[in-house]
């Protein structure tokens, strides 16, 4: 396959989606880093120049700012932690022989397909409403006070909405690898001797090393940039308690219709984004290999 | 596996799976019920059998028409996806059958490109939509998914491509089939599935995207996605229809995912979990 | 027709020389098989000849015709894949019609000319089975039959049979050979195996590392080898090299001798060894032994000859049937 037609022929076919992403990654990057620079608020059209470093400082500034990365950390970092650990444990659990195999994975996997907004909605409105959630009834049935989620705990609120919405992912592709495990190895195992919590840290876990590097990635893909969990419910408050960088810049550009400020935003989350991108994609190069 | 399961076994592991996918399932179930329920009875406390009512789908449909932003949803999903697709086919073809030194460095740039923050890009994107009067129209949403979404087809059409051998290919070649014979005859029968599942997750992920929907969309071209986060502000006894419009808004899709689950994997891992 | 010729044919890839330069003449109906050691460039020539890499350097002729550059269909060969690149949703009749079907020959001709390469290779009964419901033998066969029905005027073969067991590369061996009888058209068979490569070729290249050690028929390999390595890759078991004083009395850098040609005894000889491993294999005994002052030899001995770990036996070698090689490596001439 590897005459010189063929070679010229490659190339033009990859070029329409190299040059696709090339410009949607170039242009509006540029256009970020010069508004950045620049004083430039939609409301205030005499505000205009060169503005050096001061949308930066600004935004670095700006109380809001560690707290909205700070933030961030807790959400990715939360949500692969519950989904990573939970994942693991109902895909083991899943990899026993049961009765109904086919609908209880239907079950599990059914919070993926569902639109953020609406899992938004959905633990807001029927489960974690201190009125009408479920799980106010449930503490009114045991004589407690019924808790409000979105004002005591916001984060820790939209943490697990999204969790709930990725537990799957991560469940369905740790299963799959479970179920790649060679049977005779983990009979070999066993012959040796292993318990069950031998065999789980000396073959299960080395075994989905690969599977987890993956669930990692893509989640953190879409983690950085939960935004519409947060909009429907908390709106980024109280205060700032659950604004994460992507809404802190959603808050700054179309609400306070700061173009400069918003940019130096995007251009900080944007770094950001490359020192996480920069180790994943080593990770993840390296496991995908083959 | 010779191992000899005890029914005991089988029971009790049953029992926790059972009970760990209800728990897991239950926030959808119990919107599904309560779509079917009255508004009085929807705030009336914690009861699983509603009285079946279907007033609430009904009235979203009258008082906030639910149709209009369904076919946005449609031909946003469906139209980037196929965008995607014929732009992305003949790359992915390409990286598969004349894979290069730097074909592995295109396709980690190209998931790169999923790392950009969208935010970051939001306001440049947003003024480049209002300048070319794209903002809330079907085809600036449909370009702009596509984008979003061109890099993760590309991936999973290389790694289901690179699963046909190239030796099919070039016997193909020696059987006399041109570039065109070979595309038609051997490489479209085969790729086919491939291209399926990632059709079907690509409609998956677009349907739920809910950044760059939400925020290029007011009106005319508002998916799903809008419409509901504009229930987010809740407006008096209100619990039954956004249940309604809730379980409209995920149940075409929810389906269809049911029957990808299978691809879903192998697609969103690039292959790399098998 | 379907002589080829190579004419100082190389291919780079990247910064690997992979056949520094070949000069090749194949005649019209030979049987030629390409051995030498895995990632000498077997694949790779075959693959420049079918004309699915192309050549860095030099020129190939097919029947006297200039065809360097031409495309792989437009060269009138055909190749059998070691996968049998078989294509999954066709059935076997499909599969087998594909060339012709390509070359846009009218039905009614396809349907005898794929009837009539079935039955040549015993797939009547298979032919609307898909490539998924047929043994490897079988699968085999399909990819042979869509290369006879294209009428080549060669076929090219990349260890076709590796992918199946022993039994069956025995059958399938001798029916290659048997169709090569039949159709009297030229071959081109790549292999490691040994076997395959002296019952099937008329001519055998022996190649390593992209150079071409020695051209010639099975036998005359066997009896003359031109070189070390020639001498050590063709012949089975392989040929027992010794060195220091036993060469220096024969006047070469380093002796060799084959299994074959070594002497047995329990009584008396020139060598004394001890038996480390016996193979009975009912009509040969391979005997794996440590001779006294030379170290590890192999010798074939008849089925009768019994021999057991750690007995003592006595070895004399065949002078008459002795390879003497100098500094170089290269076969001294008597
Ligand atoms: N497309 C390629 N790019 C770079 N190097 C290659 C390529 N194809 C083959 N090579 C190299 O060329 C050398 C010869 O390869 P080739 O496949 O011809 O060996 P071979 O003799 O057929 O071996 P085997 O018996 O294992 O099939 C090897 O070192 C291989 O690594
Ligand atoms: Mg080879």
């Amino acid at each position: 396959m590897a005459t010189q037609n063929t070679k010229t022929l490659a190339r033009a076919m990859m070029a329409p989606s190299v040059l696709l992403l090339l410009v949607w990654m170039i242009v509006p990057l540029a256009m970020t880093l010069w508004f950045s620079f620049q004083n430039y608020n939609l409301l205030d059209p005499t505000q205009t120049g060169f503005a050096g470093l001061f949308n930066y400082e600004f935004f670095y500034t700006d109380p809001a700012f560690f707290q909205s990365i700070w933030n961030t950390l807790v959400i990715v970092g939360g949500v692969l932690l519950i989904t990573v650990v939970g994942g693991i444990a109902i895909a083991l659990l899943l990899d026993q022989p049961i009765f109904g195999q086919g609908i209880v994975r239907i079950l599990i996997i059914s919070p993926f397909f569902v639109m953020p907004p609406v899992a938004a909605l959905i633990w807001k409105n029927m489960i974690m409403h201190p009125g009408y959630g479920v799980l106010g009834d449930i503490n009114r049935f045991f004589g407690f006070e019924p808790v409000d989620w979105f004002a005591r705990y916001p984060l820790f609120s939209i943490v697990v909405i999204v969790a709930w919405q990725w537990l799957p992912f991560a469940t369905l592709i740790l299963l799959t690898a479970l179920q790649s495990l060679d049977g005779e190895q983990k009979e070999a195992a066993e012959m040796d001797g292993a318990n069950f919590l031998n065999r789980f840290i000396y073959l299960v876990l080395p075994h989905l090393a690969r599977a987890i590097t993956v669930v990692i990635l893509i989640q953190t893909i879409f983690l950085l940039g939960v935004y519409a969990e947060i909009l429907v419910t908390t709106n980024g408050g109280p205060g700032y308690a659950s604004t994460n960088l992507a809404f802190l810049i959603y808050r700054t550009a179309l609400l306070g219709y700061d173009v400069g400020g918003a940019s130096a935003g995007g251009i900080i989350a944007v770094v950001l984004a490359n020192i996480v991108a920069f180790f994943l994609m080593r990770a993840v190069g390296k496991n995908l290999d083959r | 596996m010779a191992r000899s399961v005890t029914t005991k076994h089988k029971v009790i592991a049953t029992i926790a799976a059972w009970v760990v996918a209800l728990i897991i399932f239950f926030p959808i179930l119990y919107t599904i019920i309560t779509s079917l329920k009255t508004e009085p009875e929807a705030i009336a406390g914690f009861n699983l059998i509603p009285s079946f009512t279907l007033e609430s789908y009904i009235t979203v449909q009258t008082q906030r028409d639910y149709f209009t932003p369904f076919m946005n949803s449609v031909i946003i999903s469906v139209g980037s996806t196929i965008l995607a697709l014929i732009v992305a086919i003949p790359a992915a073809w390409a990286m598969a059958f004349s894979p290069t030194k730097r074909t592995k460095g295109i396709l980690m740039w190209m998931l790169s490109t999923k790392m950009m923050p969208a935010v970051a890009v939001l306001v440049p994107i947003y003024l480049l939509f209002r300048d070319f009067g794209l903002l809330d129209s079907r085809i600036g949403l449909t370009v702009m998914l596509m984008l979003i979404n061109l890099p993760i087809v590309v991936w999973m059409l290389y790694t289901y491509f690179r699963e046909i051998p190239g030796e099919i290919l070039e016997a193909a070649r020696m059987d006399g089939a041109g570039l065109w014979q070979e595309i038609v005859h051997v490489l479209t029968p085969m790729a086919v599935p491939g291209i399926a599942s990632t059709l079907l997750l690509n409609i998956i992920l677009a349907w739920n995207e809910s950044f760059w929907t939400i925020r290029l969309s007011t009106t005319n071209a508002a998916p799903l996605t809008a419409f509901i986060a504009s229930f987010s502000s809740p407006q008096g006894l209100f619990w039954a229809k956004l249940s309604a419009a809730s379980t409209m808004a995920i149940a075409p899709i929810l389906i269809l995912g049911w029957f990808s689950q299978k691809q879903l994997v192998r697609g969103l891992t690039f292959g790399a979990v098998k | 027709m379907g002589s080829i010729t190579l004419n100082k044919v190389s291919k780079v890839f990247g910064e690997a020389n992979v056949i520094p330069s070949i000069d090749l003449e194949i005649n019209n109906g030979e049987f030629v098989v390409f051995v030498g050691p895995s990632g000498c460039g077997k694949s790779t020539l075959l693959r420049l000849i079918a004309g699915l890499e192309d050549v860095s350097g030099g020129q190939i002729m097919i029947d006297g015709k200039d065809v360097t550059q031409a495309a792989p269909a437009a060269r009138g060969l055909a190749m059998v894949f070691q996968s049998y690149a078989l294509y999954p949703h066709m059935s076997v009749r499909k599969n087998i019609a594909f060339p012709l079907k390509m070359a846009k020959m009218d039905q009614s001709a396809i349907d005898k000319k794929v009837e009539a390469a079935a039955k040549v290779l015993n797939l009547t009964d298979y032919l609307e089975r898909k490539p998924s419901q047929l043994s490897g033998g079988q699968r085999q066969r399909v990819a042979i039959g869509r290369a006879i029905v294209r009428e080549p005027s060669a076929f090219l073969f990349d260890e076709p049979l590796s992918n199946l067991d022993a039994a069956l590369r025995g059958t399938m061996r001798l029916e290659i050979s048997d169709l090569h009888n039949q159709l009297k058209t030229t071959m081109i068979y790549v292999t490691h195996d040994q076997v395959e490569a002296m019952t099937m070729a008329d001519k055998i290249v022996v190649l390593n590392r992209g150079n071409i050690e020695q051209v010639g028929s099975p036998l005359d390999l066997y009896k003359n080898p031109r070189n070390l390595f020639v001498a050590g890759f063709i012949g089975s078991p392989h040929m027992n090299f010794v060195d220091g004083a036993y060469a220096q009395s024969k006047n070469a850098k380093m002796a060799g001798i084959r299994p074959e040609h070594l002497g047995l005894s329990k009584d008396s000889g020139l060598w004394t060894g001890t038996v480390k491993v016996a193979e009975h294999l009912g009509a040969d005994t391979f005997l794996h032994l440590d001779v006294d002052g030379i170290g590890p030899v192999t010798a074939r001995a008849g089925g009768e000859f019994g021999a057991h770990h750690g007995d003592r036996v006595y070895l004399t070698p065949d002078e008459s049937k002795l390879h003497r090689f100098d500094d170089k490596g290269l076969t001294i001439r008597a």
